[in-house]
């Protein structure tokens, strides 16, 4: 076993199985861990493949940067509940997107089949000696300038797009707690117990009044919730 | 023999490539989160990376490798923009799918 074929074939069970893992996963941290297990095994692909740069990058942008900002949103808007798989809204849908998967299989398998595992054109013939760093860059400021030039109007539109969408998310509506109704109706309650033990000559009163008051509030929070959530 | 046939030719990459993006596509169009089909989207977009770099090396051309660095580029801004517009439906409910886009309307 040469090294290369132990490397290609742990970086490839790695990628597979982070893929597996991002499709199937309940959970979407899951998810989104499994896709760093993805992207490292494409990192280490990389680096069998002579392309250090890209590896280097991949690793700082794809799981330092893009994971993580996957994680952020999972966790600061509280999405990390489990989806149900078993549950299929759409009938069919399944066996539909299986036989696409399947089919774009199947067509990429027969493409790189008819080509006999190989690239079809020219050999172009770098020199091997240079690092691919230079070979890069030089290739990114020459042949590819305007496209180079042109990603820093893409990458200033994206963060404008984005301040904008998040501004005018937060202007409409704030987050909604599900559970905070109840929370605070709990703690009042136990407010109330509390002071009844410290107090309880104060309670007899007007205990009738307040109970009749405490149960017309309930029905009227319970219809508003009914109604947002509707 | 058995050492040829153990080589690892540019042709395992390449199906390593189509595997990983039909498994991308797959997840793409089963999932109902729209994080997770998010996730998928990435995983399509680095079986391509993965196949640009093998022809790269195949021809020897660095073009393959400045056409991953775009790719990069564009997935960055993808997932800005994409996660700002998620951010935005799931503070409108919590639990929202890909179905509930139409809830952004107006």
């Amino acid at each position: 076993m040469t090294v290369e074929l132990f490397v290609f074939v742990v970086a490839a069970a790695a990628c597979l199985a982070g893929a597996i893992g991002v499709v199937a996963s309940r959970n979407p941290v899951h998810a989104a861990l499994s896709l760093v297990g993805t992207l490292f095994g494409i990192a280490v692909l990389f680096v069998a493949e002579e392309a250090n740069f890209l590896a280097a990058v991949q690793v700082i942008v794809y799981a330092g940067a893009i994971v993580v900002l996957f994680l952020f949103v999972i966790m600061l808007l509280g999405v990390d509940r489990a989806d149900d798989h078993d549950i299929e809204p759409l009938v069919g849908q399944r066996l539909a997107a299986g036989f696409v998967a399947l089919g774009i299989l199947g067509l990429t398998f027969a493409a790189i089949a008819s080509t006999g595992y190989e690239a079809t054109g020219a050999i172009v013939g770098f020199d091997a000696k240079v690092p691919d760093i230079n070979r890069l860059g030089q290739s990114l400021f020459t042949d590819f300038l305007f496209a180079f030039e042109i990603t820093s109007i893409l990458l200033v539109i994206a963060v404008v797009g984005a301040v904008l969408l998040a501004r005018r998310g937060r202007r409409e509506e704030e987050i909604v707690d599900p559970g905070q109704e109840e929370r605070a109706e709990e703690i009042a309650q136990k407010m109330l117990v509390a002071e009844y033990r410290a107090h309880p000559e104060e309670f007899y009163e007007y205990e009738a009044g307040e109970d009749g008051e405490e149960t017309d509030e309930d029905s009227g929070e319970d219809a508003e919730s009914e109604e947002v959530r509707t | 023999m058995i050492a040829a046939a153990l080589d690892v030719t540019p042709g395992w990459y390449l199906v390593l490539g189509s595997l990983l993006f039909s498994i991308g596509a797959y997840g793409l169009l089963i999932r109902r989160n729209p994080l997770v089909m998010f996730m998928c989207v990435e995983l399509m977009l680095n079986a391509v990376t993965l196949t640009f770099v093998t022809f790269s090396r195949m021809l020897e051309d660095t073009g393959g490798q400045s056409i991953v660095v775009f790719v990069l580029v564009v997935a960055a801004a993808e997932v800005v923009v994409g996660l700002a517009i998620i951010v935005a439906l799931l503070r409108k409910r919590p639990d929202a799918t890909a179905d509930d886009v139409a809830l952004l309307e107006g």
